[in-house]
């Protein structure tokens, strides 16, 4: 989402995105011209009139679960959103009996959050494995 | 499906959270303003919005609580053609 308008999005698309991506976008590009939503979400940079690198993990109940928020000169990384976006989704599978601790991905120890884990998270997790 | 395809229009919070009824009647712009940038928190409801957008050759109107059941990644960015 952009302030751009759709026919913008269109021009865009055909002409420089689908020779980066086979067949364009894949998914919904929407124009929020004035910024509204922008404002609503809080990323409108009023100063510049357009909106900031915002990204909103929201989840099928449309619970905000993950944000982050970018000026524009830096970009996003796409493979640490999907890995929230797996972490989310494996929490909620886990009906919130499993937590995943830092640098987790598909895979990896989860913990059970417990009483009889209080203080001894140390003996299962170390920290080398907040790393790839 | 939640989009459909129709004129293009514009874009406008739909007044709620997702899956939540709208409130009552709209405050003045500088009061709604204030009122939504509280409700963005993790933990929280989305708020609703409905937009146009431009989709596989096709101009539709989305609208956020049309994902409900689904996970959504919102993605805002500066501008078309600019670089990063």
């Amino acid at each position: 989402m952009s302030v751009d308008s759709v026919f913008v999005h269109k021009m865009w698309d055909e002409n420089e995105l689908s020779k980066m991506v086979k067949g364009g976008v894949p998914f919904p590009m929407l124009s929020d011209a004035g910024g509204a939503i922008g404002k609503l979400y809080g990323v409108y940079n009023e100063e510049a009139g357009v909106e900031n690198r915002g990204r909103f993990i929201i989840d099928p109940d449309g619970i905000i679960q993950a944000y982050e928020v970018l000026t524009p000169p830096v970009g996003r990384n796409v493979a640490e959103t999907i890995r929230q976006i797996q972490a989310y989704q494996h929490v909620r599978q886990s009906k919130g009996t499993e937590a995943t601790p830092s640098g987790w991905k598909p895979g990896k120890l989860t913990l059970k959050p417990g009483p009889d884990l209080v203080g001894r998270v140390w003996e299962v997790w170390k920290t080398h494995m907040a790393f790839d | 499906m939640a989009e459909e395809e129709m004129e293009v229009g514009c874009a406008r919070p739909t007044g709620g959270p997702v899956g939540e009824p709208a409130a009552e009647t709209p405050g003045p712009e500088g009061a709604k303003a204030e009122e939504v940038r509280a409700m963005i928190s993790v933990g929280k409801k989305a708020p609703d919005f409905e937009a146009p957008a431009y989709h596989r050759g096709k101009f539709v109107r989305v609208k956020l609580s049309d994902y409900l059941g689904k996970w959504v990644v919102l993605c805002f960015y500066p501008g078309d053609f600019t670089f990063v």
